[in-house]
C-alpha cells in the first residue's frame, strides 16, 4: 500500500525523524492559512501524488509570500501531472503539502528495503541525492553504501556511522544523522514498510539533518495489524477495479489491452497474459481468483473484468487444485445472468472437478467456447476479438 | 529415490482443524501419505480424518515420529508456526500459507540459522513424490511416476508443467513448489541441488517468475556444477513494472527481475527456456532427445 509524502512525514515525526514543519490543504484557502501558521519567508507548495517525479513535472512550487502562495496553489491543484511513474493518463492533484522552506547545503539519498539475497533489511545511502537511486545505481554504482541488518539487534550505532562516513556527512552532524537513520530503521520495521526512501535527505545551513521527501510503501500482507496505516489509504489514488476487487480479495491489475483474463494462481495468470501476447493480442487486466474462491467471489470477479469499458472478449483459464473447477462455472454462468454477456468468451478447464464444471457450462445455455489447453485458448479469443 | 519426501515420510498438519487443512489431510490421506498426527492448540485429545490432534508440535512428534510438518495455520500466526516446527527438530517443515508479513519471515529466517529444520515455502503448493508421498494442495492424479524433477514459484503453473509432462508420457521423481514469497525457506539452488544428487532424476524443469534475482542466481550455480540438463519457463514477460502481479514476490522495480533479463542469463547457462507455458513439456522432451535420455523418461 501507498501513502501521501505527508503521510509519510507524520508517521516519521514519531520516530524521531527530523521532517520541516508542514500542513495538507485540499483547497487554496486552506493552502494560504497553512503557510500563515507556518509563519517562514520561504514556502515550499508540493503537489501529494502516489508518483515520484513530481518536481520535474510543475508539482513544486517555492513561494517567497502568501500571494505566490495562492498563485502556486491554483495552478497545481486539479492539474494533471504526467511522471515517469503515473503513466501517460497522469494523476490529478487533489492535495498538496505546504512546508516551511529550509537552507539546504547538501542532498543525499537513505532508502531501507528487503534485500533479497541475504532475507533482511538493507539500509542503502548515497551522496548523490535528488536523483533516482536507480540511475546511480547503473551508472556510479561505487557511490551506493549498503548495511545489512541483522532483525535481533536492529541497526547498529555503528553501521549508521559508517554509512554517515561513506556518505561524507561533516562530523559534526554525525549524531544527527545517526539518530535520523535509526528512527528510520524503526518505524520501517514497526511499521511493516516494505520501501522506505527519503531523496533528498538533506543538511541545512542552521545545521539540521532534514528528509526533505518520504516515500514509505507498506507491506500489504501486514496491514492487519497497522490498522492506523490502513487509515492513511487515499481511494482517489487508486483505480476502481483494483479497489472493487481487493473488497473482494481477488489479486487484480488493470493493463491496456482488450482480453479480459480470469485466472487461478499468480503464476498462470501471469503467464496466460504472457500467451495472450504471444498469441497476438493484448490482455485487459492480470487477475487471480485464488485458491478459495466461492461462486460469489467469481461472479464479482467477472462483473470487474466486465466493466472495463475496453474490453472486447474474455478468456477464462482455470487449472483446478485448491480450487474446483464446478466453483468457476458456477460463478461464470451467475455473473452472465446479472451483466449479459454480448461478447466473446472462451474457458479452458482443467483439474479438479473438470468434468461436472464443463457440464454446467454446457447446460448453462451461455455462448461459450471451449478451449483444450491453454495455448488452443488463447489463439481462440485473440482471433475472436480482431 | 526422490527428493526430500518418500513413502516413509510420517508427516503432521499444523492447523488440522481448519477447514482448508481437513480437506486436504483427506486429500493427502487417500493419496497414501503417511499422515500420523495434527495440531492445533486447545484441540489435543480430538480427532480430524481419524488423525490423532494435539496441542502441540512437540507432543505430536514425541508421541508419533513424525519427520515432516505441513502447515496451514492462518497468516497471522504462521511464522509461530513455523518456529514451533523448527524448535521441535523435524527434519522438513512445508508452509502452505499465504499473505505472510515479510518482517515475519526475515525474523523465522534469522531464527532458522544453523537449526535441522529445512523450510519449504511458504506460499507455496508443497512437495510430492508421485506414488508416494503427497504433502500439500496439489492435485494428486495430475503427477506421475518417472525421472524428471520439478521445482517451482509458482503452484498452478507447476501444474500446468506436471500435466503437460504426464500427459506426454513422462513421468516426475519429485515436483517442489518453494513459493512465491520474497523470503522463503528453500531457494531453487537447494532444490536443484538435491535433484542432481538423486540417481532417479535424469532431467530438472525449473520454472520461474518475475521479481529478484533467484532464477539468475539458480542459473549461475547450474552452469558451474548441475550434471543434468536443465529446462526453464519464466512467467510475466508482458508484466508491466511496478505493478504486484498477486505473489508478493512478483514485481519489477528498478528495472531488476525482468523476464528478459532472465531468459537471457538462463539462455547464457545452458538453460533452454520454453518460449511459452504452453510448451514447457515440449521443450523439456526435446531436451531429452538431444540428451538421450528420452527413451529412459518415457515411462508410460
Amino acid at each position: 500500500m501507498n501513502i501521501h509524502e505527508y503521510q509519510g512525514k507524520e508517521i516519521l515525526r514519531k520516530y524521531g525523524v527530523n521532517v520541516p514543519n508542514g500542513h495538507v490543504a485540499y483547497t487554496v484557502d486552506e493552502a494560504v492559512e497553512a503557510a500563515k501558521k507556518l509563519g517562514t519567508d520561504v514556502t515550499v507548495v508540493k503537489a501529494q501524488i502516489h508518483a515520484g517525479g513530481r518536481g520535474k513535472a510543475g508539482g513544486v512550487k517555492v513561494a517567497k509570500n502568501l500571494d505566490e502562495v495562492r498563485t502556486y496553489a491554483g495552478e497545481i491543484l486539479g492539474k494533471t501531472l504526467v511522471t515517469h511513474q503515473t503513466g501517460p493518463e497522469g494523476k490529478e492533484v487533489k492535495r498538496l503539502l505546504i512546508e516551511e522552506g529550509c537552507d539546504i547545503k547538501k542532498e543525499y539519498y537513505v532508502g531501507l528495503v528487503l534485500d533479497r539475497a541475504t532475507s533482511r533489511v538493507v539500509m542503502m545511502a548515497s551522496e548523490e541525492g535528488g536523483t533516482e537511486i536507480e540511475e546511480v545505481a547503473a551508472e556510479t554504482p561505487e557511490k551506493i553504501f549498503k548495511e545489512v541488518i541483522d532483525p535481533v539487534v536492529g541497526l547498529s550505532g555503528y553501521q549508521a556511522r559508517r554509512l554517515a562516513f561513506n556518505i561524507n556527512i561533516p562530523d559534526e552532524l554525525l549524531n544527527k544523522a545517526v539518530k535520523f537513520m535509526t528512527g528510520l530503521y524503526n518505524a520501517f520495521v514497526e511499521k511493516d514498510c516494505s520501501i522506505a526512501e527519503i531523496n533528498p535527505l538533506v543538511t541545512t545551513g542552521d545545521g539540521e539533518v532534514l528528509a526533505l521527501d518520504a516515500k514509505l510503501n507498506f507491506d500489504d500482507n501486514a496491514l492487519f495489524r497497522q490498522k492506523d496505516v490502513v487509515e492513511f489509504r487515499d481511494l482517489a489514488e487508486e483505480d476502481e477495479k483494483e479497489i472493487e476487487a481487493s473488497k473482494y480479495d481477488l489479486s487484480y491489475v488493470a493493463l491496456d489491452g482488450n482480453i479480459g483474463c480470469m485466472v487461478n494462481g499468480a503464476g498462470l495468470a501471469m503467464s496466460t497474459m504472457d500467451i495472450i501476447k504471444h498469441s497476438g493480442g493484448e490482455p485487459a487486466n492480470f487477475l487471480d481468483v485464488g485458491g478459495g474462491a466461492t461462486a460469489e467471489k467469481v461472479t464479482e470477479a467477472f462483473k470487474i473484468i466486465l466493466s472495463d469499458p475496453n474490453v472486447k472478449g474474455i478468456f477464462v483459464n482455470i487449472f483446478g487444485g485448491i480450487m474446483k473447477c464446478d466453483v468457476i462455472a458456477e460463478g461464470v454462468v451467475e455473473a452472465t445472468k446479472q451483466v449479459g454477456l454480448e461478447m466473446p468468451l472462451v474457458v479452458r478447464l482443467e483439474g479438479t472437478n473438470v468434468d461436472l464444471g464443463k457440464k454446467i457450462l454446457n447446460e448453462s445455455g451461455l455462448n461459450i467456447t471451449s478451449a483444450d489447453s491453454m495455448a488452443d485458448g488463447a489463439e481462440k479469443i485473440v482471433s475472436m476479438v480482431k | 529415490m526422490s527428493v526430500y519426501v518418500n513413502k516413509d515420510t510420517k508427516v503432521i498438519v499444523q492447523g488440522i482443524t481448519g477447514g482448508t487443512a481437513r480437506f486436504h489431510t483427506k486429500q493427502m490421506l487417500e493419496y497414501g501419505t503417511k499422515i500420523v498426527g495434527g495440531v492445533t492448540p486447545k484441540k489435543g485429545g480430538t480427532e480430524v480424518e481419524g488423525v490423532p490432534v494435539f496441542n502441540t508440535v512437540k507432543e505430536a512428534v514425541d508421541k508419533t515420529g513424525a519427520t515432516a510438518s505441513v502447515i496451514y495455520v492462518p497468516a497471522p500466526f504462521a511464522a509461530d508456526a513455523i518456529i514451533e516446527a523448527v524448535d521441535a527438530e523435524l527434519d522438513l517443515a512445508i508452509c502452505i500459507t499465504e499473505h505472510i508479513p515479510v518482517m515475519d519471515m526475515v525474523k523465522v529466517k534469522r531464527y532458522m540459522e544453523g537449526k535441522k529444520t529445512r523450510l519449504v515455502g511458504p506460499n507455496c503448493p508443497g512437495v510430492i513424490t508421485p506414488d508416494e508421498c503427497k504433502i500439500g494442495i496439489m492435485p494428486g492424479y495430475i503427477h506421475k511416476k518417472g525421472h524428471i524433477g520439478v521445482v517451482s514459484r509458482s503452484g498452478t503453473l507447476t501444474y500446468e508443467a506436471v500435466h503437460q509432462l504426464s500427459e506426454a508420457g513422462y513421468g516426475q521423481t519429485t515436483a517442489v513448489g518453494i513459493g512465491g514469497d520474497p523470503v522463503n525457506g528453500t531457494n531453487f539452488i537447494d532444490v536443484l541441488s538435491a535433484f542432481n544428487d538423486d540417481p532417479e532424476t535424469e532431467a530438472v524443469i525449473m520454472i520461474g517468475e518475475i521479481g529478484g534475482t533467484a532464477e539468475e542466481e539458480a542459473a549461475e550455480w547450474v552452469k558451474a556444477n548441475m550434471k543434468k540438463p536443465v529446462v526453464g519457463f519464466i512467467g510475466g514477460a508482458t508484466a508491466p513494472p511496478g505493478k504486484r502481479m498477486g505473489h508478493a514476490g512478483a514485481i519489477i522495480s528498478g528495472g531488476k527481475g525482468t523476464a528478459d533479463e532472465k531468459i537471457r542469463v538462463m539462455n547464457e547457462c545452458g538453460i533452454k527456456v520454453a518460449e511459452t507455458p504452453a510448451v514447457m513439456g515440449e521443450t523439456m522432451i526435446s531436451v531429452l532427445k538431444e540428451n538421450n535420455l528420452d527413451a529412459k523418461c518415457k515411462t508410460h
